[in-house]
């Protein structure tokens, strides 16, 4: 629903008792638009654990030849859980209101 | 025509027989009295290898129809039976059951809901459930129990709506009657084998089923379930012809009973309307013009058809064997009401509600229904509801 923005389909059309075809669908629902806060990445600080891939319950941890890179922001729901549980001392992922986020994305 | 087979058997017995020829995939039930013996009888059959079908023994009715949706979902054919505080136990998933559109068909034998503590028959579990969103079909008898088994589990797959099928508890589950069964053969052929578009087992095809389903999309889905349910209106009356080409039997939405010149009548559902044949018999010999409709389909309610049936008639008394707890009348005689009144309708309707915990109606009683029904032609007046039986 989240990043539907044409015209629902009514009932006539639309896929019967709410059945949903094939597989692997729940990628396809942005569940990352109520966020209130975001974490972004420092990245001089990473040390590259990977514990905030580890915890993440979305998976939106962005990790790229072993290395965190920053974040996917159409499904991370902003729970902080990344924040803390980085090792680092002075953390290196750094929670931000999301009013505040314009033009601050994945890492600072 | 082919040869039928002729057997004493009760409603209990008739119901696990159709459930063995019709051979489903999963059985999941819970025992409670007077519903018991059917699943009882058919885990015999499990047990012997007459079926090939999963039985699965669980620890409540909610886990029952649990199991049932489960199975349902997976792509199996699946019956289940239960009656009264089970029914009401099963309340819960019965409304997923129909949401989901799963073809489920349910062997309930009518019992009434505690308290005080009760075990004897009336309607009231079905009634519980009736906006549950799964079609309701009543027996008058264990031949009317077997065929309507046989018939359920095409009608459900076909309309994608679960079927539960209703007979009275002990008068017909417990009561040795003469039936007619099909050849096993002759029920295969007729229930045919279930394939379903879709379904979780198809690792070809993957779906997924019952997801959440919030405001911008529940209610279309609701309302393409209410569509179902009008849409199962035509599949009913088909397989209910087709059936009767196999048996000799035809069934449709009601039974009209003499009700060809008749001036007034009585609506009554499950075995009561057996009783009221054999009143109208009496009535008839005595020239009086009296009739019955016993009407077979509860849900979906066949409103335009019970008004077309009821048009010609002076006075209609409608026999409810459960009370809606509102003050007023019964379930049946609100919505008998809706369908002859929305149609402009002057005909009288006196409610009688009867039956309750199990106490008999006898053909006095539904005889005094007819005398009443005759003076309040007359212009004598007469209560709206009388609760039949019931001492003052």
């Amino acid at each position: 629903m989240a990043t539907d923005k044409k015209k629902k389909p009514g009932w006539k059309t639309l896929q019967g008792y709410d059945l949903i075809i094939g597989g692997g669908t729940a990628k396809e629902f942005k569940t990352g638009d109520w966020r209130t806060k975001r974490p972004l990445l420092l990245s001089e600080k990473c040390i590259h654990c990977l514990a905030c891939w580890v915890y993440c319950p979305d998976s939106a941890v962005i990790v790229k030849d072993g290395k965190v890179v920053g974040f996917d922001y159409s499904y991370c729901k902003g729970c902080g859980i990344c924040a803390h549980e980085c090792p680092v001392k002075g953390k290196a992922i750094k929670m931000i209101p999301e009013k505040e986020a314009k033009g601050k994305e994945g890492k600072i | 025509m082919a040869k039928s087979n002729i057997v004493a058997m009760t409603g209990n017995e008739a119901m696990a027989e159709a459930m063995r020829q019709i051979n489903p995939d999963v059985v999941a039930a819970y025992p409670i009295t007077p519903a018991t013996e059917i699943v009882q009888i058919f885990a015999g059959f499990v047990a012997d290898g007459l079926v090939d079908t999963e039985f699965v023994p669980v620890e409540s009715e909610h886990s029952a129809m649990s199991a049932c949706i489960g199975s349902s979902a997976a792509g199996g054919r699946t019956i289940t039976s239960t009656s009264s505080q089970g029914l009401a136990l099963m309340a819960e998933m019965l409304y997923i059951a129909g949401g989901l559109r799963l073809p489920i068909v349910l062997a309930d034998v009518n019992r009434t809901l505690s308290g005080p503590l009760n075990i004897h028959c009336d309607h009231s579990d079905t009634m519980m459930v009736k906006d549950s969103g799964w079609i309701q079909i009543f027996s008058e008898n264990a031949q009317e129990a077997y065929d309507n088994m046989v018939q359920a589990v095409r009608i459900a797959e076909t309309a994608r709506v679960p079927v539960i099928i209703t007979t009275d508890g002990f008068i017909i589950s417990h009561g040795m009657e003469r039936i007619e069964i099909l050849d096993d053969s002759e029920v295969k052929g007729f229930v045919g084998e279930y394939k379903p578009e879709h379904y979780l087992l198809n690792f070809d095809k993957p779906v997924t089923l019952g997801a959440l389903d919030l405001p911008d999309y529940y209610f279309e889905h609701k309302r393409q379930q209410i569509e179902a349910m009008k849409e199962s209106k035509p599949i009913i009356i088909d397989v209910g012809k087709k059936f009767g080409k196999i048996s000799g039997r035809t069934y449709g939405f009601f039974e009209e009973y003499k009700m060809d010149d008749a001036e007034l009548a009585i609506i009554a559902m499950g075995s009561t309307a057996g009783t009221a044949k054999v009143v109208v018999g009496n009535l008839r010999d005595k020239g009086l013009k009296a009739g019955l409709l016993k009407l077979r389909v509860f849900r979906p309610f066949p409103k335009d058809e019970i008004a077309d049936a009821l048009k010609d008639l002076k006075a209609v008394g409608v026999l409810d064997r459960s009370d809606s707890m509102n003050g007023e009348e019964g379930p049946l005689c609100l919505e008998v009401k809706s369908a002859i009144f929305d149609k402009g309708a002057k005909t009288i309707v006196l409610n009688y509600v009867y039956g309750l915990g199990g106490r008999e109606i006898k053909l006095d009683d539904i005889e005094s229904i007819y005398n009443d029904l005759f003076d309040a032609v007359k212009g004598k007046p007469k209560d709206r509801v009388t609760y039949m039986g019931v001492r003052e």
